[in-house]
C-alpha cells in the first residue's frame, strides 16, 4: 500500500510539475465554455440581403425598412436592377436577394398581380430554408398590411420551446461540452501518459518493481480523476456565472454521473494505451479517433434523430452519447435517476467492460 | 539543398517504417470522411410527434393527416386530452407536441383564423428551429388548401392584387447537405492530422534525444524547419487528394470552379497549418505538452471556422477574431470554388492572406527553434 501511495504521489508530481500542460488543462474547459457561449450560435441572423427595387415608392420603402429593422437581416445593397446579383452571390457578399417588380404602389392600387422573387444562396440547405422562412414572413406581413382584406384562411401556430425557451446556445452546448472535454482530456491524458512510460523505457522499471501492473494503472489514473473533476466543476461554474445556465436537477447526481463518466473515459484511455507502442500512435488513436466521433456521433452538434439508421446504431457504442443524454436530462429538464437509470446502467456496463479489457491487455512483460 | 533532401528522406523512412502510424494517417481521415459525412446533418427526418386533438372534426383530422403524410413527421400518439404530454417530452418519447384546441374548425369557418399550439423539445436548439419551420410549412400549406375547399363567408375582394412570391435556391438545387459539409469535413480532417503530426514531431526528437544529434550537425535552422515541413506537406496533400476523390466519387460533390485553384489554396493553407504545428513543437518540450497545445488551438480554429455553425451569426467581435482563423478562410474558399464556381477574383485575396500568414508562422518557427540546449 505504501508503495502504491508513493507511486500515486510520483504521478501527481509529474502532473503538477508540468505547468504548461496544467495551465492548458485548466484553461481549456473555461475557454471552451466562453467560446461556445459567446461566439458560436446555431441560429441564423445578420443575413446579408440585397433588395432590387427598380421604382422606389412608399410601399417598397416600407418593405425595405421592415427588412432593415429585423435583426435577422442586414441590407447589404439596394439595386435598381437584378443584373449584378449573380456576381454578388458568387463573391459571397450577398446571401439572399428580394427582387421587386416596378411600380409596386400602382399595382397594389389597381389590383394587378404582384410578382416578387426571393433568391437564396442554397449552398447550405438548412440555413437556406431558415432564411427563406424569415424573408417570407416579412413579405407576407408587409403584404397583408398593404392590401388589407387579402389573404385567406390562416392557421396560427404558437410555438413553445420546452426546456430552453430562448434557444440560448450556451444552454445547449454546456452539457455537450462537458462530455467532450472529459472524453478528450481523460482518455488522451491517460493514453499518452502510459504510452510515454513505454516509449521512454520507464515502464520496464515500473514492471520489475513490486507494484502490481493493475496498481500501476490505478495509480496512473487517480490524479486524472481529480483533474477531470476539476474540469467538471470549472465548466459548471463558468456556465453558471457567465451564462446563467440552469441546473434544474440534483447537483449531487450530476457530479456522481460525471465521476462515473470520467472513469469510463479513463478506461478508454487505458485500452488505447495498451495497444499503442508509442505516443504518436496513442495520440492519433485518442485524438483523431475520438474527437470527431465525440463531436458528431453524440448529439453534441448534430441531432441524433437525423442520423441514418446504421450510424444511430454506431452511436450506441459512443459513451459520450449516453453521458450527454444524462447531463442534458439533469441540467435542462430536471430529470432524476428514475428517468435516466437506463443510460446510467449502460455507462456502468461500458466502464466495466473497458476496465476488464484494459487490465487484461496490460502485459506483465513488454514486447 | 542536398541536406534538406536527405532529411526529408529520413522523415519519410521513419513514418513509413511504422505500419500502425501509416495506417492511422491514411485510414482515419478516409473512414471518418465516409462515416461522418452522413452524421453531419441537421436534416431532421421523421420527428416523433404526439397530437392532442381536442377538436376531433374532419378539418382537424385532415391536419393530422397532412403531418403524417410528409416525410418529416411521424405521429406516434394521437390523444384527446393533454394529460401525460409532459412525461412524453421528458422521456424523449416525442420531440414535438401538436395541440389542436377545441373549436378549431369552427374558428376557421367563422373567423378565418384559428390557433394551434406547437410544443417542441428545445434541448437541441437547432433541431427545434428546423422542426418549427417544417411544421409552419405544413400548417400554411393546409390553410391554403382549406381556403379553396372550406365554405366560408369571407372571400377576398377581386380588387386586391394577389401576391405572387416565387422562391429560388441557388447552388445546391438538390438540397444535398453533404455537398455543403463534405468539402469542409475534408478540410478539418486534413488539418487535424497535419497539425498533430507536425506539433508532435520535433518534441519527439527532443524526448528521444535525437534532436541533440541533429543540432550538432552543420545544418542551418531554415534547412531544419524546411526538412520538417516538406514531408508532412506532401503527406497532407495526398490525404487532401484522397478526400477530394472520395468527395467526388462517393458523395458526388459539385466541382464548378477550377480544381487548380483548390489545389493552390490547399498548398498555401497547409503551409500555414503545418507551420503552426512546427511553431508549437518548438515552444513545447514534451510530446504531451505539444499535443495539448495543438489540440487546444485546433478546437478553437474548428469551432470558429463556420464549419458547423454560420459565421454570420457570430457577434461582431467574434467575426473579427475569426478573420485570423486560417481554417475559416480555407473552408470558405473550398465552398466558394466548388459550389459556386468562384474564380481567382473572389478567392485571390484570402489566398494571398493565407500566404502572408504562412510566411509569418514559418519565420516564427525558425526564430523560436534553438540549436543550443539551455
Amino acid at each position: 500500500m505504501r508503495a502504491f501511495l508513493g507511486f500515486v504521489r510520483k504521478e501527481t508530481l509529474h502532473l503538477l510539475r508540468d505547468r504548461q500542460t496544467l495551465a492548458i488543462l485548466i484553461l481549456f474547459p473555461v475557454v471552451q465554455v466562453l467560446i461556445f457561449g459567446f461566439a458560436v450560435r446555431t441560429d441564423v441572423r445578420d443575413i446579408a440581403i440585397a433588395i432590387v427595387d427598380p421604382t422606389p415608392d412608399v410601399a417598397t420603402l416600407e418593405l425595405r425598412e421592415r427588412v432593415a429593422a429585423s435583426d435577422r437581416f442586414t441590407v447589404a445593397q439596394v439595386l435598381p436592377s437584378a443584373a449584378p446579383l449573380e456576381a454578388a452571390f458568387r463573391r459571397g457578399t450577398v446571401r439572399q436577394a428580394l427582387v421587386l417588380p416596378d411600380e409596386v404602389e400602382r399595382r397594389l392600387g389597381r389590383g394587378d398581380s404582384l410578382p416578387l422573387q426571393l433568391l437564396t444562396d442554397g449552398s447550405d440547405p438548412n440555413t437556406a430554408g431558415i432564411m427563406m422562412t424569415y424573408a417570407t414572413a416579412i413579405v407576407d406581413r408587409w403584404y397583408r398590411d398593404q392590401a388589407p382584406g387579402a389573404g385567406g384562411l390562416r392557421i396560427e401556430p404558437q410555438a413553445r420551446m420546452r426546456y430552453n425557451p430562448t434557444l440560448e446556445s450556451a444552454h445547449l452546448f454546456v452539457p455537450g461540452l462537458l462530455a467532450f472535454v472529459l472524453t478528450i482530456v481523460s482518455a488522451l491524458m491517460t493514453a499518452i501518459s502510459i504510452a510515454r512510460e513505454k516509449e521512454t523505457g520507464t515502464m520496464e522499471m515500473l514492471l520489475v518493481s513490486p507494484i502490481r501492473p493493475k496498481a500501476i494503472v490505478v495509480g496512473k489514473v487517480i490524479p486524472y480523476i481529480v483533474l477531470g473533476f476539476v474540469s467538471v466543476v470549472l465548466v459548471l461554474v463558468a456556465a453558471r456565472l457567465v451564462f446563467a445556465v440552469p441546473l434544474r436537477g440534483s447537483l449531487v447526481l450530476l457530479l456522481l454521473e460525471s465521476g462515473l463518466y470520467i472513469v469510463t473515459a479513463l478506461a478508454l484511455g487505458v485500452v488505447i494505451s495498451t495497444k499503442a507502442p508509442n505516443q504518436r500512435t496513442a495520440m492519433l488513436a485518442a485524438l483523431a479517433g475520438l474527437m470527431m466521433p465525440t463531436l458528431l456521433l453524440s448529439g453534441f452538434i448534430f441531432p441524433l434523430d437525423s442520423l441514418p439508421k446504421v450510424l444511430q446504431w454506431l452511436s450506441y457504442v459512443v459513451p459520450a452519447r449516453w453521458y450527454l443524454t444524462i447531463v442534458r436530462g439533469i441540467m435542462l429538464k430536471g430529470a432524476g435517476l428514475d428517468t435516466l437509470w437506463q443510460e446510467t446502467v449502460i455507462l456502468v456496463g461500458m466502464t466495466v467492460f473497458l476496465l476488464a479489457k484494459g487490465s487484461r491487455g496490460l502485459a506483465i512483460r513488454l514486447g | 539543398m542536398r541536406t534538406v533532401f536527405f532529411l526529408v528522406r529520413k522523415e519519410f523512412l521513419q513514418i513509413f517504417r511504422d505500419r500502425t502510424t501509416v495506417f492511422q494517417i491514411f485510414m482515419i481521415p478516409v473512414v471518418q470522411l465516409l462515416v461522418l459525412a452522413n452524421a453531419a446533418t441537421f436534416d431532421v427526418k421523421r420527428v416523433a410527434m404526439l397530437v392532442v386533438d381536442e377538436d376531433r372534426t374532419t378539418v382537424s383530422s385532415g391536419l393530422v393527416q397532412r403531418f403524417q403524410a410528409g416525410k418529416q413527421f411521424r405521429v406516434v400518439r394521437y390523444e384527446a386530452t393533454d394529460a401525460d404530454v409532459d412525461h412524453a417530452l421528458l422521456d424523449r418519447e416525442v420531440t414535438a407536441v401538436l395541440h389542436i384546441p377545441r373549436r378549431f374548425e369552427e374558428d376557421l369557418v367563422r373567423r378565418g383564423r384559428a390557433p394551434v399550439q406547437l410544443v417542441l423539445n428545445a434541448e437541441e436548439g437547432a433541431t427545434a428551429g428546423i422542426v418549427q419551420g417544417y411544421a409552419n410549412a405544413i400548417l400554411s400549406g393546409y390553410a391554403a388548401e382549406l381556403d379553396r375547399t372550406l365554405p366560408t363567408g369571407r372571400r377576398p375582394s377581386p380588387r386586391v392584387a394577389p401576391l405572387d412570391l416565387r422562391t429560388q435556391r441557388w447552388y445546391n438545387p438538390t438540397r444535398n447537405y453533404k455537398h455543403w459539409m463534405v468539402p469542409a469535413l475534408m478540410v478539418s480532417l486534413t488539418t487535424i492530422i497535419g497539425l498533430l503530426l507536425t506539433a508532435q514531431n520535433i518534441t519527439r526528437e527532443n524526448e528521444l534525444g535525437t534532436l541533440e544529434q541533429l543540432n550538432v550537425t552543420p545544418m542551418t535552422k531554415v534547412q531544419f524547419i524546411a526538412a520538417k515541413l516538406i514531408p508532412f506537406w506532401i503527406l497532407s496533400m495526398v490525404i487532401f487528394s484522397l478526400g477530394l476523390a472520395i468527395g467526388k466519387l462517393v458523395f458526388g460533390i459539385p466541382m464548378l470552379g477550377n480544381l487548380l485553384l483548390v489545389y493552390l489554396a490547399a498548398g498555401v493553407y497547409l503551409i500555414v497549418v503545418l507551420g503552426i504545428g512546427l511553431a508549437i513543437s518548438t515552444v513545447t518540450r514534451t510530446q504531451q505538452q505539444a499535443m495539448f497545445v495543438a489540440f487546444f488551438v485546433m478546437l478553437i480554429f474548428l469551432l470558429m471556422s463556420g464549419l458547423f455553425t454560420p459565421v454570420d451569426s457570430m457577434p461582431d467581435w467574434a467575426q473579427r477574431v475569426a478573420e485570423a482563423n486560417p481554417v475559416k478562410h480555407f473552408v470558405n474558399i473550398m465552398r466558394a470554388v466548388l459550389m459556386r464556381g468562384a474564380g481567382l477574383e473572389t478567392v485571390g485575396p484570402p489566398i494571398v492572406g493565407l500566404g502572408v500568414a504562412g510566411v509569418v508562422v514559418l519565420a516564427l518557427a525558425v526564430l523560436r527553434y534553438r540549436k543550443s540546449v539551455a
